[in-house]
């Protein structure tokens, strides 16, 4: 296994790309959540927003990063015929996944650690000015608060769910232009159909399965009972999507011909 | 000694032109199995979504012997074939062919209630509602046709916050004097009559008139009810920053004081009738609320409910059944980035660029290939799902708001050609990035990722949202709109209910010009780099 992980994580560390991906995927998340805690204005009455929702804004579009370089380190693979060198070198394929796995979700884990402290960075530095302070009743956003703590940690293993779930699809359809445009498919088009759906038992239950609304929840920190799961849950159901992904992804490689 | 004739091929030879061109890039795409599969999947899934989610969307009311199937009544209809609100409080008598109307009005005030539902029986209507006027309360005179709601109009009223107005025919709106009527300012107006011709004056002495505005009722009866209304539209929290989420509120009253009011011309009854003009289902107080008096010359009416264009809250809407193409669009996009990079990944391109050495044309060829392609595919989905989706949409209880045929065959060919041009933004950037996995996120973050964020409620600040759909690729989801926004209502125009800032070829245009700028930046790279 040390051999299989030595492997992957060497070639995850000599192609240029995925450094410099998740470097973008770093700067990225950090300038958006920065953009939109700079857009937040806060009349007097006071505001419904959730600080650090707000400053964590930027996972909507970093996740789509940490998903090219999940889904090109399984496809890069098969589109330069890497894999059948791969797998002469490792026979057991499902080792090869473990190994693929756990050096993307550590990568990711570490990619998005640091994304989420820039980000909660930016939004403890910004929202102050734009009325999220004790007037209005904040607090100032900070990560020795329990909920904020949830919310940045939470966001940093959304980053790598996301990442393995790109791993389990990229190696069950094997195409980096299939694979990615199924897994962003999966991530932005369950809340878009939940926003048409006229029925509210509809619009729950699709929320509650959509792996990216539901792993979203681990950012709430305020208005947790309108939820329909609890934030911990919604990881859940992501890690759920993520391991079925693993799992389809790992039999396509055991019994597919590579 | 002969001569040696130089050897010549018995086959013609083959054109280099544009329409061979085509043909290359057609054989290429149709010979893929997975393009065409993927093509395929692509509107299979926009009329699978569209068919799945109006099938599972209900819309009841508890039922009742006229409506015993508990489905959603549709609001009243107004000239244009609009959907309206037309509830209001109406102090009337019969007007002939011709005639004028003129009174004075000295004030207008208002209370609300903050929250919806209607007081406890045998309790006070009016009890616990808060003082306040609403910006578009409306005290005034009008000339309708009849007293049914929905039915043509023209109108010269004070405004709670947009002074004095003429409006007519629900969608129909000018502004007359600014300022706020008061016993020290008082507001005069006047209506007249000839024939189909109604025309609206204002003045703030009774002497001096301006004219406001001149309405053509085409087919009014005549004879038509005239006098004196008074309506405020609900009272409308938008009290959070984060716009999107429907906005929370009550219905609302408007009182109106009038005098020196004198009729000229027909009016064959001679005698005021008050009468509630309601509507099922409007944001109105109950007819209770409602009333005039008079003394000695001076009438004061109070209303409740709003004649105006209504919003498409009240049932579905089109675009609903078109959710399916974000879905689409996915599959457009996978399959445009693929056209151009698959070709680098097998060193097709090489091959590609040896037979048709400019390589400008080989892109534009291909954009059409694809873009044809794909708008017929998109056309056959939008012609499927629309029909199919209103008709589950109407079997589960949804009124649909009235559309026209030339806007629903916009709304069709602008979801297939935002499809194609989406295409075509996918091919550029595939060509420019080469790489499959950066350039399908690329236009996807472009595309899907903006609309998702200007639609979710409680994401991003209302303004922020704006811009979203009007300045990236997203803003060409505007095609779809089919409810139009009004200024003289107050509404939650927000992306998340199906407003777009911008008109909806405009925000198509937008859409355009990206794919327009990428192809450019597309072509220059090809011709600049070795292949």
């Amino acid at each position: 296994m040390s051999q299989a992980l030595h492997a992957e994580w060497t070639k995850l560390r000599t192609v240029a790309g995925p450094g410099w991906l998740m470097l973008a995927a770093i700067a990225l998340t950090a300038a958006v959540g920065a953009a939109a805690a700079n857009a937040v204005t806060c009349p007097v009455r006071g505001c419904q927003i959730d600080p650090a929702k707000v400053s964590l804004t930027g996972i909507f579009l970093g996740q789509a990063i940490v998903a090219i370089v999940a889904v090109t380190a399984v496809s890069g693979e098969y589109s330069t015929g890497m894999i059948r060198l791969t797998l002469a070198a490792t026979p057991r394929r499902w080792l090869v996944l473990a190994a693929k796995a756990a050096v993307l979700g550590t990568a990711a884990l570490i990619t998005g650690a640091v994304a989420v402290l820039a980000s909660v960075l930016a939004g403890w530095l910004l929202l102050d000015g734009h009325g999220i302070d004790p007037a209005h009743g904040y607090a100032a956003l900070s990560l020795a608060d329990g909920p904020v703590l949830r919310a940045a940690a939470g966001s940093a293993l959304y980053l790598a769910l996301i990442a393995l779930l790109g791993l389990g699809i990229a190696a069950a359809v094997r195409d980096s232009a299939v694979a990615i445009g199924a897994v962003l498919g999966l991530l932005y088009l369950f809340p878009i159909v939940a926003a048409v759906v006229g029925d509210p038992v509809w619009k729950r239950h699709l929320d509650q399965v959509s792996p990216m609304v539901a792993g979203m929840y681990v950012q709430a920190t305020t208005d947790l009972r309108s939820l329909p799961l609890t934030p911990w849950q919604g990881l859940g159901v992501l890690a759920a999507w993520a391991a079925g992904a693993l799992v389809a992804g790992g039999l396509v490689l055991c019994l597919r011909d590579a | 000694m002969s001569v040696m004739t130089p050897y010549r091929s018995e086959q013609r030879a083959g054109g280099d032109g544009f329409t061979q061109l085509l043909r290359a890039e057609l054989t290429k795409f149709r010979t893929v199995r997975g393009w065409v599969i993927g093509t395929l999947v692509g509107v299979l899934l926009m009329v699978g979504l569209g068919v799945l989610t109006t099938k599972s969307s209900q819309c009841g009311v508890p039922p009742t012997p006229a409506n015993p199937s508990g489905a959603c009544p549709a609001p009243p209809t107004g000239p244009g074939g609009e959907w309206v609100s037309d509830a209001f409080y109406f102090v009337r008598q019969p007007l002939g062919t011709s005639g004028s109307l003129t009174v004075r009005v000295t004030s207008l005030t208002g209370r609300y209630a903050t929250h919806a539902g209607s007081a406890a029986p045998g309790e006070l209507p009016t009890a616990d509602l808060t003082p306040g006027v609403q910006p578009w309360a409306k005290a005034g005179i009008i000339i309708k046709a009849n007293a049914s709601a929905g039915s043509a109009y023209a109108a010269m009223m004070v405004t709670g916050d947009h002074g004095a107005r003429m409006q007519w025919d629900f969608t129909n709106d000018a502004a007359g004097l600014a300022g706020m009527v008061s016993a020290s300012s008082p507001r005069w107006l006047r209506l007249t009559r000839s024939g189909d011709v109604i025309r609206g004056y204002d003045s703030a002495d009774g002497a001096h008139w301006t004219l406001v505005g001149t309405a053509m009722l085409a087919g009014l009866p005549p004879v038509t009810q005239a006098g004196l209304f008074a309506a405020s539209p609900g009272y409308s929290a938008n009290s959070a920053s984060l716009g999107g989420s429907r906005s929370k509120g009550g219905p609302a009253l408007a009182t109106g004081k009038f005098d020196s009011v004198s009729r000229q011309g027909v009016w064959p009854a001679g005698h005021w009738t008050g009468q509630d003009i309601q509507q099922p289902d409007g944001n109105a107080l109950q007819a209770s609320a409602q009333g005039y008096r008079e003394a000695g010359g001076t009438f004061t009416l109070s209303g409740s409910g709003d004649i105006a264009p209504a919003g498409g809250g009240a049932g579905a809407v089109i675009a609903q059944t078109l959710v399916g193409t974000f879905a689409g669009l996915i599959a457009v996009v996978v399959i445009g980035v693929m056209f151009i990079t698959a070709e680098y990944r097998r060193g097709l391109i090489r091959t590609t660029f040896a037979a048709s050495p400019r390589r400008g044309r080989v892109l534009g060829a291909k954009a059409a290939v694809l873009a044809a392609v794909t708008f017929v595919a998109g056309l056959v989905a939008a012609v499927i799902v629309i029909p199919v989706g209103e008709h589950l949409l109407r079997v589960n209880g949804f009124p649909i708001y009235p559309t026209s045929a030339f806007t629903e065959a916009r709304i069709a060919v602008g979801t297939a050609a935002l499809l194609a041009v989406a295409g075509v933004l996918a091919l550029a950037v595939g060509a420019m990035l080469r790489r499959s996995a950066g350039a399908v996120t690329a236009v996807i973050a472009g595309i899907v990722l903006p609309y998702l964020l200007a639609i979710l409620s409680g994401v991003l600040p209302a303004a922020a949202e704006e811009w979203l759909v009007r300045v990236t690729p997203a803003a060409a989801f505007a095609i779809q709109q089919s409810v139009p926004a009004y200024p003289q209502v107050t509404d939650a125009y927000t992306p998340g209910n199906g407003y777009f800032p911008l008109a909806p070829w405009a925000g198509f245009a937008v859409l355009c010009a990206w794919a327009a700028l990428a192809l450019g930046i597309a072509v220059v790279m090809l011709r600049r780099r070795d292949v």
